[in-house]
């Protein structure tokens, strides 16, 4: 069973970093999750995020927010990454498509415009 | 939606944006009726309020015109047999305010559907609201799962229940209740 004494190991290990973590990030990754999202997969889109991220061991860079309904519930699951200035929003997305935006966008800086909503949108 | 977890997410999310800081969850399995609440310490609604929730026109977001969370509830649960049952008490009426809502199904008839996967639930609320205290327990007929919030924070302090490796900690932690569980029911 995991054990309380493991949690107690995360957190000796964790408390230093945590501070540092929330001043430092850089990119938010925001993802619908009123009924409309829910209902069209938000959450395994949600957890691929959460999990993806912290695998390519990103998350001193990256948070994984959630967020109620944007008002484009056809398009949902709704991604939205914010970088800066910039905001790039994913729609109808999946888990494998999660997988996809964390290495080609949040790893390699290039947004996949096939997934964007100027291309739903088409 | 295909599984009754996905519903109790939907409907706790009501309680994150009435501003609860205490929620609690609870399913419990037994006979032929699935019952599941969700009790919060939120704002509450008027009873006016109340009153329209059945109608899939009445919502207080401002970015669509429909709410479609408690009638979907409530179609599924009175598909079953079973019904749902909301109170509430303002917080402009008692400090003691914050709303309750009760569901139940029939696990035999044949429109009721899966619970589905709880424990992905349970992770998506403290992963977006680690602040909240969750509570939240499963009573089935070989045993309980349950977990507090509250009594990780106080191993964790400062380090929030939304870091990835806290969150895997509590995957991990409630899939064993789980399998525990289910030896339990195959001896």
């Amino acid at each position: 069973m995991k054990s309380l004494e493991e949690l107690k190991a995360i957190k000796a290990k964790m408390q230093d970093k945590v501070n540092l973590r929330t001043s430092s990030a850089q990119t938010r990754v925001v993802v619908g999750m009123a009924t409309c999202g829910i209902a069209a997969g938000a959450r395994p889109v949600l957890a691929a995020f959460v999990e993806g991220i912290n695998e390519a061991g990103l998350s001193d860079n990256v948070i994984v927010t959630q967020t109620g309904c944007i008002g484009i519930c056809q398009y949902e699951p709704v991604v939205e990454i914010f970088n800066g200035e910039d905001k790039v929003t994913y729609v109808k997305m999946t888990a494998d498509r999660a997988k996809e935006v964390i290495e080609k966008h949040i790893k390699g800086g290039k947004v996949v415009t096939e997934y964007t909503i100027g291309e739903a949108t088409k | 939606m295909d599984e009754l977890s996905l519903y109790v997410l939907d409907i706790t999310m009501n309680s994150v944006r009435a501003g609860a800081d205490t929620i609690g969850i609870t399913l419990d399995e037994a006979g032929k009726w699935l019952d599941f609440s969700v009790s919060d310490n939120g704002c509450g609604m008027t009873e006016e309020q109340v009153k329209r929730l059945s109608d899939p026109f009445f919502t207080t977001r401002k970015t669509r015109k429909v709410g479609l969370g408690i009638p979907f509830l409530t179609m599924l649960a009175e598909m079953t047999g079973g019904f749902v049952r909301i109170t509430s008490v303002h917080e402009s009426v008692s400090d003691d305010h914050g709303t309750t809502t009760y569901a139940r199904f029939g696990r035999n008839h044949i429109d009721f559907i899966p619970l589905g996967d709880m424990v992905e639930t349970v992770l998506t609320l403290i992963q977006g609201s680690p602040d909240i205290n969750f509570t939240y327990t499963h009573k089935t007929e070989s045993g309980t799962v349950s977990l507090s919030c509250e009594e990780l924070r106080a191993i964790l302090e400062d380090v929030p229940l939304n870091e990835p490796e806290v969150l895997a900690w509590i995957r991990e932690n409630l899939r064993e209740q789980y399998a525990a569980l289910a030896s339990e029911s195959n001896r």
